[in-house]
């Protein structure tokens, strides 16, 4: 047993925190964001950096050698998402290696694999997912996008990088029954950006009208199949909210330090170290359930639904209160558009609403214990 | 990252496993483990250790110098987690051999270490730690109990005073004590540590009898206790840093939840009734509360895990450790809220005949307050995170330079 990154993965971790403090300062995460909520031209996404992080091959990194990958495995995959996360980095990374190259890797043909993973790791394919068509929680039985004779209609929104993507991944119904479908975005779909909680990621609402639709897996099994890459996700997407939630605390840390009140540094009152100690608690909970998620998932362990479940709750609880009480720690400055605060308060919403809301991932939990108590 | 065994651990596993089967109790003695257990479940818990200890299962990771079987964290963990599948009595041992002989065997000559390392290993002796005081729970240095050098020069010293909230000393055979060796200097320079037999005369123990009707703490009363120097633990004036060596220990020593958790719960649930008729279980902000507990549960689980990975890499676990306990107790005490809460007005009756999984639920309520107070309270827990682990600045003390017989000093 070992409960940590190997020395291996430890020195990957740092040479990627050490070129992302390099090349994604929350300069760069600003133009983004500034663009996107100025009324000129929106910027989707920053190419520049999504190109550079190719050259790094972590977009490849848990794809196998043989499809164009680094092969390395999915706790080093891991450790890149928390890092990525500590920057909040404004690229498809999610969408497209959590999502697409999972899902492809765990239900798509050897044609699909061959044509779609080497450009993965490439940076030339960008993935998302479409699942949501409105308000409230995603039930199969409200699906109305359908696919007949390998062409797809409907509507889906929000699709996290619906503006830049090339391929997604849709769920829709086939025969009445749910399927999930890969879909070529080069013909027979609209796209049209929204305008969300944080413009550091891209979002649009996309009509699809006549698309072609490949099905990932057995007919009538989108659902299952679906809840199995989630579960992937669900595990990175945690190392980015830890990462998040860390750097967040960082923040608030440096802050109460430097900041005097009524004679002393704020973080000398116990309100603060409370505050603090609080944020340190939720964020080491997190952390080893991340732990634990990472290698359910890297084993692909029978766990990994449960782990995933925990990860992913854990997570977001840690990563929205750290968001939430590194503004409050700053006080006044913590609430203008200058400081960094709010790019993680808004990440910490796109990150935990992009896979399902946290009382989505509770109920999931719980019916998993239900069954494994019952057995 | 690998949660499962190697090959090596897997056997190690598998032969405690082989052990266990053929020589763990197969029915519990009761008593609330929480407190170290009764004077009736007492023989039980010795007994117990007795076996653990010559098996080379009790103390995995002390060195064979002490007596132990010189073993790895990690083997330490999969005894424990295999342990706990059975029903073993309750361990009064851990605060003995987590915290006060490894402060022995810091500080104690050969022989004295030779004397007691194996009678407590083996559970022969029981060891209490005697820091609280009436004056002062939090706050250890503000110790008031005196020792003054015996006026026949022997170079014994006479010890009077009041401790409180001692965890088994009536069992114990033995205690470390911290007591104020120089009034004339700030508290935390004048106090000094000896270990003392408890049988001594001078020494009273009077069991408290606690909100939870239980008395696993004491008041211990010390009038002219007459302790030979040989006794000290480390130089006169250095208790304080000799407490911190055992404080650091708690931290390792004080382990896992206790009482109820999101299991027991969830099959209390089941059967139930809940909102609207059906199962408890299916009540959805319950279905909530379970998750969330499960996962601290779970995070507390392997955040203890990855300080055994730490220890076992020769890293030495920093206070970040401090987090299992804030974070037990209070769910601790939330989940049997909650539990009493989904009985309704049944709740109100706490009757091991009565109420579900035998008065557990109502046990744990009554016993959550003491278990967020002892061995370090909420607060000063959450101190010891923002100061040790984050960094963050001491809280103001206006005690620091002020000679300790002139301290302000209220009730």
């Amino acid at each position: 047993m070992n409960f940590d990154f190997s020395e291996d993965q430890k020195f990957l971790k740092n040479e990627a925190r050490k070129f992302l403090e390099a090349n994604c300062p929350t300069s760069r995460v600003r133009k983004v964001l500034d663009a996107n909520s100025s009324q000129e031209g929106a910027t989707a996404y920053d190419e520049a950096l999504w190109k550079a992080v190719a050259g790094q091959g972590w977009l490849g990194a848990a794809i196998p050698e043989a499809y164009g990958g680094l092969g390395l495995g999915h706790i080093e995959l891991c450790a890149i998402a928390e890092e990525l996360g500590r920057v909040v980095a404004p690229i498809p990374f999610a969408s497209t290696v959590y999502f697409l190259a999972e899902a492809l890797m765990l239900a798509g043909s050897d044609a699909q694999k061959a044509a779609l993973l080497p450009k993965i790791a490439a940076g030339e394919v960008i993935g998302c997912v479409a699942t949501s068509e409105g308000p409230g929680v995603l039930a199969a039985s409200a699906i109305q996008a359908s696919v007949s004779g390998g062409r797809l209609s409907g509507i889906k929104l929000p699709v996290t990088d619906g503006d830049i993507a090339t391929h997604a991944l849709v769920l829709a119904k086939e025969n009445g029954q749910p399927g999930l479908f890969l879909v070529d975005l080069s013909a027979g779909v609209t796209r049209e950006s929204l305008k969300t909680l944080d413009p550091t990621r891209d979002a649009a609402r996309l009509t699809f009208d006549g698309a072609a639709a490949e099905r990932l897996g057995g007919a009538g099994e989108g659902l299952s199949l679906l809840e199995q890459v989630t579960d992937r996700a669900a595990v990175l997407l945690a190392f980015e909210q830890c990462g998040g939630a860390d750097r967040a605390l960082e923040m608030a840390k440096a802050y109460a330090l430097e900041r005097y009140a009524f004679g002393r540094v704020i973080a000398s009152y116990q309100a603060i170290k409370h505050k603090l100690a609080d944020m340190y608690v939720k964020n080491e909970l997190a952390r080893s359930n991340a732990y634990y998620g990472a290698w359910a998932l890297n084993t692909n362990a029978p766990e990994l639904p449960v782990a995933a479940s925990a990860a992913r709750i854990a997570a977001s609880e840690a990563f929205w209160f750290a968001a939430k009480e590194n503004i409050q720690t700053h006080g006044g400055i913590g609430f203008t558009w200058e400081v960094d605060a709010h790019l993680y308060y808004r990440r910490s919403r796109q990150l935990s609403l992009v896979a399902g809301a946290p009382r989505v991932w509770k109920e999931r939990l719980v019916s998993h214990l239900e069954r494994r108590n019952a057995a | 990252m690998d949660f499962n065994d190697s090959p090596e651990e897997a056997a190690y596993r598998a032969e405690a496993r082989k052990w266990l089967e053929a020589n763990a109790p197969k029915k519990a003695v009761g008593g609330d483990d929480l407190e170290g257990g009764t004077k009736d479940t007492m023989p039980a818990s010795k007994a117990w250790q007795a076996k653990k200890a010559a098996a080379g299962y009790a103390q995995i990771t002390w060195p064979k110098a002490w007596g132990g079987p010189g073993g790895t964290p990690i083997q330490q963990v999969i005894f424990n987690a295999e342990e706990a599948k059975h029903p073993v009595p309750p361990n009064p041992f851990a605060i003995g051999l987590g915290m006060c002989v490894p402060t022995v065997m810091a500080f104690a000559d050969e022989a004295t270490k030779k004397r007691f390392v194996g009678p407590a290993l083996r559970g022969e002796e029981i060891w209490c730690q005697l820091f609280s005081e009436p004056s002062g729970g939090s706050d250890v240095a503000a110790a008031r109990t005196k020792a003054v050098r015996a006026d026949d020069g022997s170079g014994d010293w006479i010890i009077s005073g009041q401790k409180v909230w001692t965890t088994g000393a009536q069992f114990s055979n033995f205690g470390i004590v911290v007591v104020r060796t120089d009034p004339d200097v700030p508290k935390h320079k004048g106090m000094t540590m000896f270990w003392v037999d408890m049988g001594d005369p001078g020494i009273e123990v009077r069991p408290i009898h606690q909100m939870s009707g239980g008395s696993g703490f004491n008041e211990v009363f010390f009038t002219n206790v007459r302790v030979p120097d040989s006794q000290r633990l480390g130089a006169v004036g250095d208790g304080w840093k000799v407490s911190l060596v055992t404080l650091m220990n708690e931290r390792l020593a004080v382990g896992g939840s206790s009482g109820a958790g999101w299991a027991e719960f969830m099959e209390a649930a089941r059967g139930l009734t809940g909102l609207d008729g059906g199962p408890a279980l299916k009540d959805q902000a319950l279905r909530e509360k379970i998750a969330d507990w499960y996962v601290q549960a779970e995070g507390l689980k392997h955040t203890r895990n990855r300080t055994m990975t730490a220890l076992s890499r020769g890293q030495t676990p920093g206070p970040e450790s401090s987090i299992g306990k804030v974070v037990a107790a209070t769910q601790m005490q939330d989940l049997a809220n909650t539990a009493v809460e989904m009985l309704d007005q049944f709740g109100i009756i706490n009757d091991p005949a009565l109420s579900p999984l035998k008065g557990g639920f109502h046990a744990s309520l009554m016993s959550a307050p003491g278990l967020r107070i002892a061995g370090g309270t909420d607060e000063i827990l959450k101190n010891i995170i923002a100061e040790r682990v984050l960094g963050l600045p001491g809280d103001i003390r206006v005690d620091k330079d002020v000679a300790f017989k002139d301290l302000p000093t209220g009730r």
